[in-house]
Parts: C-alpha cells; structure tokens; sequence
C-alpha cells in the first residue's frame, strides 16, 4: 500500500519540487512548506480505513492529476455577476492568487491584504500565528495545503475594532486544465474586536469560448486559521458553491481566547466531493461558539462535514446544528466529534443534525463522537433523517397552494432553520435571497 | 339558483375498503349542513373526499362542485374553486409563519382568478377582526404554521385561515373535538360570522352540541357509508337524546344492497 500510495504522491512532488523553485518566500516559510510537504509524503491520502474518512473516499482528488493553477484573467464583470452585492468590502482571489484590480478593501480598524504580501514583508503578526493553530503534522490535506503556501487572505483586526462591513474573501477558479489550489488564509482577531469573514468559493465556467461547456476540474484545498482574541465577537461564513466538477477540501480552525464567542456557519451548496472540516478549539475559559451549517446536494454530490470541537478550558459553550438536504445520488456526512479536556469542566455542548431525503437514492451518514474527559459536563446529541412531510404537502395544497410551491416552501423552511440562526446583517440579508435559489427545484 | 356541492352516488375506499357506499347530497348557496353519524361511519372520508386527499379513492359517483367536477380538480384546484376544508387534525408546518402561509393561501386563490395578489400591509385590517372574533393573540401570526399551538388553538387557527379565504363552502371536519365549552363558543362565533347568501358549510360531527351554536339548515345522519336519515335542525336535537341505535336499526330493513 505505502509503494502505491508514492506513486499516487509522485505527480504531488514533482509539482513541489517546481513550486519551491518559482515560489520565492523567507526562510521560515520555506522550512514550513518543507516539513509540511515531507509529513504529506509520508501520510498519504487518507482511506476508508481511517476512522475519520470512513464514509468519505478521495479516489476522485487522487484518480486525477492537476496542475498548479496558471494565472487567469476574471473580468469586473463577471466579478459583479457572482458577488453578493451587499458584501463591497472584498478581496478577491482568482485561481488562488490575490486579484488587486478585482478587490475593493476599505476596513479601518482592520489590515486586509494578500497573505504573498504578509509573507514578503514578514509580517510579525503572521510569523506569530501562521500554521501555528492548524497543524500539519496529523492530517495530509493541512499538510499538503502548508506545502504549498504562497497565498490568500491576511486580515488582522486591531483591538477593539468593530468593523461594521463584512470582509469578504472570494475565490474564484477558472481554467482549461485540472487544477490544485491552495488557498490559505490567516484571520487574526484582537481583544474585544467585532468582526464578520466570508469565505466564498465559486467557478466561472460557461465562459463561452471555443464551444467549451464549462472549464476543468478544480480542486481546492483550503486551510483557515482563525484567532480569536479575548471578548471578541466574530463571524465566519463559508460559502461552497462551486461547479458539479469541483472537489473542495476545507479546514477551519478556530481559537477561542477567553470570553471569545465565535460563529461559523457553513452553506456547502456546490461541487462533486466537498469535505468541510470545522475545528473550533475552546481554548479559553467562557468562550462560546456556534457550529451552524446546511449542506444541499443533489445528483452525485458527495458533502462531507466533520465536525471537531475541542472543549479545553472550564465554563465554555458549543452548540452545534447543520441541517442536510440531499436529492438525487447524492451523499452526505455529518461526523460530529465533540472533545472534552479533562480541565474543561462546565463544558455545556450540544449537537443536533437533522436530514432531509428528498430521493431514495439519497444518502446520509451521521455519526456522533463524544470524547469526555472531565466530570461535570453536559453534553448532548442528536440526529433525525426525514422525507418531505406529505402531511404538510397536502396541508398546504388544500389551502391553495401548488403543490411545487408547497414543497419549495417546506424545503426553504427547513434550510431556513440555519439561516435563523445567524445574525441579522448584510450576510443574512444576501443569503435570505440566495439561498433559496440553491435549493432543488424539481417535481 | 343552482347548488354549489352536488354529490351522486359516492363510493369510496381507502386500502381497498370501501366506506362511502353511494352518498347523495345537495347543498345549495348559503346553506349550513350538518353532517352526524357514530364513529366509523364516513363521515370524515367524505370530508377528505371533498377536500381531494389521495388516499381515498373514488370508485363510483360524481361530485360537482360550482358547476365543475371535483374529482378532477388537485386539491389546490378545489381550494382556488372555493373549497376550504378545515382540518380535524390541524397540521403543524414548522418554519413557515402563519401570517406567511395565510397570505400565501388567499393569493395563490387570487392568482388562480387572474386578480393581483395583496401585499402584506392589505393583510392587517381583516386579520385583526377575524382574530378579535376568535379571541386569538396577533402573537399567533407570528408564530410558526400550528407549531407548539394548544388543540383550541389549532381549531381557532383553521377557522382564521376560513376567515381569511373567504372560501364558497367550508366544511368542518369534527372542528368540535377537544375544544371547551368556550372554545367552541368562540370558534362558531368566527363561523356564524362567515354565514351568508354565497357560503355554504358542511358541518362533520359526532355530537349534536356543535349545532346548537352553528344551527344548521339541514341534519343530515350517516350510517355505514350512506345518508340513512335527513331532516331539519331538530333531527340533531333527536339524535343527542335517543343516540345512533335508532337510525342504524331504522336503516337496515330497509335493505340496500
């Protein structure tokens, strides 16, 4: 297994071996990305066999092979056609690589730039934090991500700061070939600063030239270390709405300081295989997080959510809820692992995942998996796979209502469940639009 | 004038038992009908008939309902023609707030009629005197579609979403059980208020109490899948002192097959 796992890897070091040579970068990140590639090397892609991959398989990232993306040029246009048009504070990234003339960054109270320009300039803030929280050392996507760290977004948020606009970060992908991006982006929140990141991922396809349908594979591999100093209050968004072709890999840390009270919500809409790991570390004492997401898949979509949170410290919160719809072929995942530190005591966590089939070829996999190791905790989980409620169907029918309407309705009611729970702000007020237009739409 | 609920001959199963073994039935403009009969006697099949649920199948029969026949109609169809069933069992539609799904009812029957739906400020006159008549907290608008509502509350619920579509016959499906006396005061109260030359009800219930608050112009009794009885309001009042035993043995010799 290890010979046919090198061979699987081969195509990975030579992309390497040029990237370090193209891939200028000081000492210490050239030294990261040398670790990180060496511990991918030798742990390979994971298998079914590992526990936290056993309803997920990566055949489809490593039956192919990619390129390190090329540049592209992404028009303000087509820019304008996929952006929320309430987020206007954005930094945009196209094919992984900081798009100055698409962004428009306006934050006082907050740093927002390219992390290529962290780097370059060694930013002390960076160096501090950079793959200092996410670590590469037990998990081969992080690891393979660390390799190849050259950019994404870098926002540091001055004590105290309220910054009222969302900082919205876009990755867009778009390409002839099949691609690997590597997206890493660093948010680094201080002391009693308020602040709300939305990480979006979208493909331009369709772009109409030489009869091409759409564009190649894309597969994004992207890490997110957010720091969460003292008393702050953050939101984080992650958006997934790339193509039917799109594999996407994303880990969010998160590091709670004392008093933090955090919310990560996921929306997984887009792409083939999509693994969306959420991985808050309830490091300080009264921190309080919130775990919300709703994942929608239909024909052969594959959305994976692995939940990791780390209760570390006494007194913290964590409420976890995502919401699945699955239509069609498609299969999800919820793993949803809930650690307790043996100091953690008065840990009060919750988890509840609730699924909606609307096919019988539709599939969900939900695993609960709590670790306790203190003693005076309450923990509790829960999970409920249903159909679309005829009952109600015929409820609402009987008053009036077509029976496409009636059901588009039930399902915007359930995917709204996760929209309820974030906070009222530009985000919502895009979302409440969007989102219904990312539901199935059939029968 | 011609009737608004014509039903011939109705036969209907569910799981291939038959329960409605030939109903006939006229019900013209403005008229109140009780429906009553003992438990098991297809009283609320033919209320799911009427309202098209699709569990019951209709093997023999026609029913017109203003002229078109009902049986070809969705039940959104029957809905926009002006049919309103209110439910024994209110359904609870968690996530979707009712004043929504009020608005959502009365302007998909105002798109079917090709007329311009209404905004949600045109809503707020007519809900609050029908909630005033319902002695129903404007809170309940707000609130999700039956969700965590009491069993009266449901009951007042239905008979707002009456109100509200204004529909050319209502029929009450045992609208009656498990509310309180006060309760049911009020919920006839929304009814009587809705009595007119254009509107016609179908009152389905077990008990005579129901009719001394909506007085009914005709009392109809079902026994075993047909209308074994008819009279005026009075039969009701018969029916509560002598219970069903007397129809039942008046019924059978007269020997339908």
């Amino acid at each position: 297994m290890a010979i046919a796992t090198r061979q699987e890897l081969q195509n990975y070091l030579e992309l390497f071996e040029g990237f370090e040579k193209r891939a200028t970068a000081p000492e210490f990140v050239r030294k990261l990305r040398q670790d990180a590639f060496a511990r991918f090397w030798e742990l390979g892609f994971p298998t079914l066999k590992d526990e936290d991959w056993r309803f997920t398989s990566v055949a489809p990232i490593t039956a192919q092979t990619f390129d390190l993306p090329q540049g592209a040029s992404v028009s303000q246009s087509e820019i304008e056609a996929i952006v929320a048009p309430e987020l206007s504070n954005r930094i945009v990234f196209v094919n992984g690589r900081f798009a100055p003339e698409l962004s428009v960054i306006a934050s006082a109270g907050a740093k927002v730039l390219s992390l290529a320009e962290a780097i370059g300039t060694a930013n002390p803030v960076l160096q501090k934090h950079l793959a200092k929280h996410e670590r590469f050392e037990s998990d081969a996507f992080t690891a393979l991500n660390t390799a190849f760290i050259e950019d994404g977004a870098f926002v540091h948020v001055k004590r105290g700061a309220v910054i009222e606009q969302p900082i919205y970060i876009l990755y867009v992908s778009t390409g002839e070939k099949p691609q690997m991006v590597n997206p890493r982006n660093l948010i680094v929140a201080d002391e009693q600063s308020q602040a709300v990141f939305v990480e979006d991922y979208v493909t331009l396809s369709n772009r109409g030239r030489t009869g091409l349908e759409s564009g190649a594979t894309v597969f994004s591999n992207v890490v997110t270390e957010l720091v969460a100093g003292s008393d702050s209050i953050l939101s984080h968004y992650m958006i997934e709405r790339e193509d039917a072709k799109a594999l996407n890999v994303s880990t969010l840390n998160v590091q709670l300081a004392r008093g933090a009270n955090v919310d990560s919500h996921s929306l997984l809409v887009g792409g083939a295989l999509v693994r969306n790991n959420v991985h808050p570390v309830l490091a300080g004492e009264g921190s309080d997080c919130l775990i919300n997401g709703l994942f929608v898949g239909n024909e052969r979509q594959h959305l994976d959510n692995y939940m990791k949170v780390e209760h570390a410290s006494p007194h913290c919160n964590s409420r976890q809820f995502y919401n699945g719809i699955l239509d069609g072929h498609s299969r999800g995942v919820f793993h949803g692992r809930i650690i307790v530190h043996k100091d953690a005591q008065k840990t009060d966590a919750k988890q509840t995942n609730r699924n909606l089939l609307l096919s019988d070829n539709a599939q969900i996999d939900t695993k609960p998996q709590l670790e306790i190791y203190a003693d005076d905790v309450k923990c509790t989980h829960g999970a409920t796979i249903g159909q679309m409620d005829e009952e109600a169907l015929f409820y609402m029918r009987s008053r009036g209502i077509e029976e496409a309407e009636a059901r588009r309705l039930l399902l915007f009611a359930f995917a709204g469940e996760c929209l309820d729970r974030m906070k009222p702000g530009p985000v919502l007020d895009w979302l409440r639009l969007a989102v219904p237009t990312w539901l199935p739409a059939k029968r | 004038m011609s009737a608004i609920l014509e039903i011939k001959n109705l036969h209907a199963s569910v799981d291939g038992h038959e329960i409605l073994k030939g109903i006939n039935l006229t019900v013209n403009p403005g008229e109140v009908h009780g429906i009553m009969g003992p438990n098991g006697s297809g009283k609320s099949t033919l209320a799911q008939v009427l309202a098209r649920r699709e569990a019951f199948v209709v093997t023999q029969g026609e029913v017109l309902f203003n002229g078109k026949n009902l049986l070809e109609l969705k039940p959104e169809e029957a809905a926009a023609e002006g049919l309103f069933m209110a439910f024994q069992y209110p359904v609870e539609v968690p996530g979707i707030n009712n004043a929504y799904f009020i608005r959502s009812a009365v302007n998909a029957v105002r798109k079917y009629h090709g007329e311009e739906e209404m905004d949600a400020m045109d809503f707020l006159p007519a809900f609050k005197q029908s909630m005033k008549i319902l002695d129903m907290d404007e809170r309940f608008l707000n609130r999700a579609v039956n969700e965590s509502f009491s069993g009266g509350e449901k009951k007042r619920n239905e008979i707002l979403q009456l109100m509200m579509i204004r529909p050319k016959l209502a029929i009450l499906d045992e609208t009656d059980s498990g509310l309180d006396i006060d309760a049911l005061r009020v919920v006839s109260d929304g009814v009587n208020s809705m009595r007119g030359p254009d509107r016609s009800f179908l009152v389905v219930t077990h008990y005579q109490r129901l009719l001394n608050y909506i007085v009914p112009d005709f009392v109809h009794v079902l026994v075993d899948g047909r209308i074994v009885k008819s009279g005026g309001k009075e039969l009701a009042l018969e029916l509560e002192d002598r219970g069903y035993g007397w129809v039942e043995t008046e019924a059978a010799p007269a020997g339908r097959v």
